[in-house]
Order: structure tokens, then C-alpha cells, then sequence
């Protein structure tokens, strides 16, 4: 029975089990909903949960054992010399699997019988062919013990899943049975319900953990294979960024590492003032009426994708600060500068700085501006003196939240800024980012054993590792905040 | 209503302070207060008493134009300090607020040190010419709210890690700096508990050397310990004023007898 199917049944099961609860429930009480402990809703979820939810569970984890345990049963039918032709025993062990599917096939499309596949001998039969026939290539001639071997994987497959579908069918009416039979107007069926939501909420944080948990893990396997290839001092304190696929590459983290700091310190530049002075202004000057205008047109800041203001940069900031600032100067012909990619990212971030801000301005209880204007402080003296020192910290949090989002960013960079790994106090030179070159390491053609790739998952975690710091940072003078007036 | 001993305060001072004609205020189209009349006197102490929602409390934060702060609030009639109206164009709201100054229902201190929360007023009004003369103010307002002594060592520390009615008298304090005439106060006492609020009140008391101070209580007994004139407002009018030993023994007006033995309110 196909897999669709099996969790068709079982769900069929359970909404059988939700209706029979729920009347069972009923029926205990004599019709009188009120005499029942839960609502009736509550005993049918019950037995519904009882009876798929072990059945499906059941499901997963046989899904997950079984092609190990078939696997471990047919190695042991492979000879070694044979896995040791191949190079491989997973490649002798993908051709098993390649051949078992073709003979399924074979038996689907009616080319062979079922009695057939079982028994067809490499010495009496060209595999091979019969299965080129009806649209299987295979690699290689197949050998009698990959043949042999494929079809023990056949047999151990067909019995692997009739036996699932028979325990997780019987699971799933066990459930039911019982949740059915323990249904009663004192069963606590509310409480089962309440302890099912509870185990989904934790199970949906369990995965997004878990996920944050394997990529940090993927990246440090990785790294660690490039610190194999390439010498750690060379890459956290090598000044030069030379990568040549030949060999031979300079891989130093400094200059990319610098022009972040740079593009990043220039955006912060721009975005911090900005997003600071309107958020004051929204929050305790402008009427509500501009305040509902302007509130949202500032965040339509943050709904545009990056790719556009990239493009922003390249044909309008760019060669305008080359044209009136670059060239009469004598700073430079480049259009694509630090400054050009900074001036742009600190555009886009101000309405980060300018939305938290502004919330955060707002969160300081009204009765300290009174105190003040009580006192006879005008407003920017309230604002300066009493709300900016209050709303400090929450700020400060803004502020750092903006960094880390400033230090991923890639797209505005490239088109920005350019690709050339450069160090340089100059704004109007080209410059790039530890991301950027992120992209510029993997894309094309790349082997996954040399360091010339392998070094952008080492950009990658230490990159991680700053803004992990950032925000960590961030968040703690969040909470430190937030202690103090909630 | 056997606690409420009246103190036979005489009202030793006629002059002149706050006078209000004809006062209409506006919440939008609601109608806070109806044609409040009242004469606020110099070195007094006067208290506004009243149910909840009567506009009493309204009424006070139009005497330092606290009003303003609220865009829907609409203010008419005339209220005069010291024979000018504070409502005319040519009034600066900020320096009448330095005159008139304001302590709070909650007590409010900035996150800011002791030190600071006293001397915020001075410094914006540039009331000291230097840092000697600004000590000598800090210590001088904590002196007069009776909280020197409790802080004179930790100056230094927030003036929020201070006990409620610590930091209620650090907002006296911090009133009293700017060196106001009027001292308006809000229910101060309304979130004290029993032996900060005495403290409190005697506070006023000594406080009325100096100042015209105008407070708005919910206690009855709390109008008729500290204060020598009262105001009753009930539903947004002004329903009797007078000396506060003549309000709780001899009330003119039924309403004011039945709030103050307690059947409305």
C-alpha cells in the first residue's frame, strides 16, 4: 500500500474515533452536555489523538529504521572483493538499489513476472538488456551477487512495508479502542487535550532548535575540513585575499573582514541619526493623524528587496558621488566605492533603527513627561534629558539589531561596492564584504575539496559568530530594559 | 467620621493668588468643567475634594496649563495669576510651569541620580551660576521635603531605587527647586501608605510658608487635616468653596453634606 494511503486510513481511523467519542461521551451523560466534565468537542479529539497519533508516530520512526535495517541485511550478501572493484560498497549498494527498482518496474510494466524477477539468474538472463528494454539504464553489466542482492532487497522491502501497514493499522484501532472504551462523562478529556497542545507547541520549538542546532553543525564540520587544507593563522591574520583555483592562494580574512567593518560603519553613519531624529519626531512631536501617514511609509523602507536598492546604488548613488565628490577630490574614478554601498545600506536600515526606536519611545510612561513638563522643560529638553537617557538602552538594542542586519547584507555590497578585496581608509574605493565573497567562493563550478571553497563556510561561522554575538548582546540590554519599567 | 478633626487653622493671609472666572473645559465634546469660579489665596493651603470624575484633578492641571499636552482638551474663561492671564498669547506655558509647579498622583522620578532629579529644574532654568550655588539648592529643596537627611549619602544613586514615599518627596523636592509660587499637587499621597503619607502631610503644611499650594485628594480626612480652604466639585461644577472648617461643619449646600458624610461619591 502506498505511504499517501496508509496515513489516508489512519486519519480515517481517527475521525471515525472523533465521532464515536464524542457520542460514547454524550450517551454517559444521557444527552446533558452540562454533566460532562469537558464540552463534547474535547472526548472526541481524545480519542482521536489516541488513535492517530501513536500510529503516525510509529509510521515515521519505521519509515526512518527501515531501509537501514534492509541495508545492514544486504551488505553482508556483497563479497568483498566485489565492493572493493567498485571503489565504494555505498556505490555497489546504490547499483543494488538501482537494479531492485528497475525489476520493480519491470514487474509493473509487465516485462517480467513476478515469479521472474524473483528468479532470473545473471547466467541464464541478460539483465541488463531485458531492463535497458523498458527504459532502465544501468551503468555496468550486472553481476550475479549486485542481482542476488538486489533481489533479497525486493524480498526484505515487500515484507518491510506489508508489516508496517499491518502495525500501524492495528496501532491506530488499538488507540481508538481504548481511548473509546476509557470515554465516560468523568474522563478529563479537556486535560488530555490541553497535554496534546502543549507537546505540539514544544515539538514545533524542538525543530526550529534543531535546526539552528545542524546548520551551526555543518558549518563547523566543514570549517574544520578547511582548517585541514589551510593553516588557521594565515586565514584569521593574512592580509591578502589572492584566491587562485591552481593552488597556491592567499585566503586572509583581514581585508574582508574590514571592508564589512567599513560598509557597515558608514551605514550605521547614516541610518542611526536618521532613524533616531524621525523616530523622536513621530513619537513626540507629529499629531496622530501624520504619525499613522508616516509610520508605515518609513517601513515600506524595509518591505523593498535588497537587489533594488543594489540597483539604486549602482546607476544613481554611485555615479553621482564619483561625479561630485570621487573625481574632484582626486579620491578616485571607481563608481562603485565603500561609500556608495554604505550611504545605500544605511538608507535601508533606517527603518529599523526608526520603527524600534519609536516604539521604545513610546514604552517610557508618560508620567516622566509630565514630571518634566511640569518642571517647565520644553519638549526637546524633555526629550533630551528624560526620554532618550530612559529609552537608552532599548536604543542602544535598535541600534545593534541594525548592525547585525547590516553585516549579512550582500546584493547592496556587490552592486554597491564591488568585488575586490581591498584594504584601504579610502571611501571611494572599491571594496567587499565577508559575504560577499561567500557567494563569489561557491558559485560556478567548485570542488568541495579544495580551500578555495571550503574557506567560505569558514567566512560563513565567523560571521555567524559576530552577529550571534550582536544580537546576544542586543538582547540582553533589551531584557535589562525591559526589567525596568514592566 | 470621628477622625475628621478640623484644625482650627485660621487663614492668616488674604492676598491674592490664582484667580479663575468663568473656567469651561473641553474633552472634545465632552464637557469636563462648567463655569468654575474660585479664588486660590497666597500662602494657603487649598484642597479640592470630590468623587471620582468630577473634573477636580482637570481643573488643577489647567492652572498650569499641564492641559495643553492633551490635543483634544479645549480651555475657555479666564484664569488669572497674579492679575495676568496665563492663557493670553504672550504667556510662555514653559516659564508659567516654572512658576506653577506640579507634583503627581504616582511619584515620578527621572532614571537619573538624586542628585540630578533636583537639580533638572535649575539646570534648564539656568537658576545657579555654578556648581557650588547648585549644591547649595539640591540641599536646600531635599531639606525643605524632608528628605535630606535619608539621602544626603547617596546622592549619587537613581532616584528610582528610592522607598514610594521617598521618592514622592523627591518630587516635592524636585518642584520645590525650580523655586515655584504655586505648588499644585495631584493626590500625592494616593499611593503612599499611611506613615509616608503623615510625612507627606506635614510637608504641606510647612510648605505653606512659602507657597500658594492647591492639592487634590480623594481623603476627606486628608482635605480637612492639611488644607484652610476647600473646594467641592461634583460633575464638573464647582458646588461650594470655602474655609475648610466652615465645608465639614456647616456645609451650605445639601450636596456637599451628603458627600461628606459619605452617601454620594
Amino acid at each position: 500500500m502506498p505511504l499517501l494511503w496508509i496515513v489516508i486510513a489512519v486519519l480515517v481511523l481517527g475521525t471515525i474515533g472523533y465521532v464515536l467519542g464524542r457520542r460514547r461521551a454524550m450517551a454517559s451523560a444521557e444527552g446533558d452536555a452540562r454533566s460532562l466534565h469537558s464540552l463534547p468537542n474535547y472526548y472526541g479529539l481524545n480519542v482521536l489523538l489516541f488513535a492517530v497519533v501513536p500510529a503516525l508516530l510509529v509510521l515515521s520512526v519505521w519509515l526512518l529504521v527501515q531501509p537501514v535495517v534492509i541495508q545492514r541485511q544486504v551488505v553482508n550478501m556483497i563479497p568483498d572483493t566485489a565492493a572493493q572493484s567498485a571503489g565504494e560498497l555505498s556505490l555497489v549498494m546504490s547499483d543494488v538499489r538501482r537494479v531492485a527498482d528497475g525489476l520493480d518496474r519491470a514487474v509493473e510494466l509487465g516485462a517480467l513476472s513476478r515469479e521472474d524477477a524473483r528468479t532470473i539468474r545473471t547466467e541464464f538472463t541478460n539483465v541488463r538488456d531485458r531492463l535497458a528494454s523498458i527504459g532502465v539504464a544501468l551503468g555496468d553489466e550486472v553481476s550475479s551477487d549486485v542481482l542476488r542482492a538486489a533481489q533479497r532487497y525486493r524480498v526484505l522491502k515487500t515484507t518491510g512495508t506489508i508489516a508496517m501497514d499491518a502495525v500501524v493499522l492495528l496501532l491506530a484501532a488499538i488507540g481508538l479502542g481504548y481511548a473509546y472504551a476509557r470515554t465516560h462523562k468523568e474522563l478529563r478529556a479537556r486535560n488530555v487535550v490541553e497535554r496534546a497542545v502543549l507537546s505540539l507547541l514544544i515539538l514545533a520549538s524542538t525543530i526550529a532548535i534543531l535546526t539552528t542546532v545542524g546548520i551551526v553543525l555543518s558549518m563547523i564540520i566543514e570549517t574544520r575540513d578547511f582548517f585541514r587544507l589551510y593553516p588557521w593563522q594565515q586565514f584569521f591574520f593574512g592580509t591578502q585575499w589572492i584566491p587562485s583555483f591552481e593552488g597556491g592562494s592567499e585566503l586572509g580574512l583581514i581585508p574582508l573582514l574590514w571592508g564589512t567593518i567599513y560598509i557597515t560603519f558608514i551605514a550605521l553613519v547614516v541610518s542611526v541619526p536618521l532613524g533616531l531624529f524621525s523616530a523622536v519626531y513621530l513619537a513626540e512631536y507629529a499629531s496622530s493623524r501624520l504619525r499613522s501617514v508616516a509610520k508605515p511609509m518609513i517601513e515600506i523602507l524595509a518591505g523593498i528587496p535588497t537587489i533594488v536598492y543594489g540597483l539604486f546604488a549602482l546607476i544613481t548613488v554611485g555615479p553621482m558621488l564619483r561625479d561630485y565628490f570621487a573625481q574632484p577630490l582626486g579620491l578616485g574614478t571607481s563608481s562603485a566605492s565603500v561609500a556608495t554601498a554604505g550611504i545605500v545600506m544605511g538608507i535601508m536600515l533606517i527603518p529599523f533603527v526608526s520603527s524600534l526606536s519609536d516604539d521604545i519611545i513610546n514604552a517610557v510612561p508618560q508620567s516622566l513627561r509630565d514630571g518634566s513638563y511640569g518642571l517647565g522643560a520644553t519638549k526637546s529638553e524633555t526629550v533630551k534629558q528624560v526620554i532618550l537617557p530612559a529609552a537608552l538602552p532599548g536604543i542602544v538594542g535598535a541600534v545593534l539589531l541594525a548592525t547585525s542586519r547590516g553585516i549579512g547584507e550582500t546584493m547592496i555590497v556587490v552592486l554597491g561596492a564591488g568585488a575586490a578585496a581591498r584594504l584601504s581608509l579610502n571611501p571611494f574605493e572599491a571594496m567587499t564584504t565577508v559575504t560577499v565573497k561567500i557567494v563569489g567562493q561557491l558559485t560556478g563550478d567548485t570542488d568541495f575539496s579544495s580551500p578555495e571553497a571550503l574557506v567560505a563556510f569558514a567566512l560563513g561561522l565567523t560571521l555567524f559568530a559576530i552577529t550571534l554575538g550582536l544580537n546576544v548582546l542586543a538582547l540582553f540590554i533589551v531584557r535589562k530594559y525591559r526589567e525596568e519599567y514592566e | 467620621m470621628n477622625d475628621m478633626r478640623v484644625l482650627e487653622r485660621a487663614v492668616d493671609n488674604q492676598d491674592l493668588k490664582i484667580a479663575a472666572r468663568d473656567v469651561d473645559v473641553y474633552y472634545g465634546t465632552t464637557h469636563a468643567i462648567k463655569s468654575v469660579n474660585v479664588e486660590i489665596l497666597d500662602k494657603t493651603v487649598t484642597a479640592f475634594i470630590g468623587p471620582s470624575g468630577c473634573g477636580k484633578s482637570t481643573f488643577l492641571r489647567c492652572l498650569n496649563r499641564m492641559n495643553d499636552t492633551i490635543d483634544i482638551c479645549r480651555v475657555t474663561g479666564d484664569i488669572l495669576l497674579d492679575n495676568e492671564d496665563i492663557y493670553d498669547a504672550k504667556v510662555d506655558p514653559v516659564q508659567l510651569r516654572a512658576k506653577v509647579g506640579m507634583v503627581f498622583q504616582k511619584p515620578n522620578p527621572f532614571p537619573k541620580s538624586i542628585y540630578d532629579n533636583v537639580a533638572y529644574g535649575p539646570r534648564i532654568h539656568g537658576l545657579s551660576r555654578n556648581k557650588a550655588e547648585l549644591d547649595e539648592i539640591v540641599e536646600k529643596s531635599l531639606r525643605r521635603a524632608a528628605l535630606w537627611d535619608e539621602a544626603k549619602d547617596r546622592l549619587d544613586q537613581p532616584g528610582t531605587g528610592l522607598s514610594g514615599g521617598q521618592q514622592q518627596r523627591l518630587c516635592i523636592a524636585r518642584a520645590v527647586a525650580t523655586g515655584p509660587e504655586v505648588l499644585l499637587m495631584d493626590e500625592p499621597c494616593s499611593a503612599l501608605d499611611p506613615i509616608a503619607t503623615a510625612q507627606v502631610e506635614e510637608l504641606i503644611d510647612e510648605l505653606r510658608e512659602r507657597f500658594s499650594v492647591v492639592i487634590v485628594t480623594h481623603s476627606m480626612q486628608q482635605a480637612a487635616r492639611v488644607s484652610q480652604k476647600t473646594a467641592f466639585f461634583h460633575l464638573g461644577e464647582l458646588v461650594e468653596y470655602g474655609d475648610t472648617s466652615q465645608i465639614f461643619t456647616n456645609p451650605q449646600d445639601s450636596r456637599t453634606e451628603s458627600y461628606i458624610t459619605g452617601r454620594i461619591g
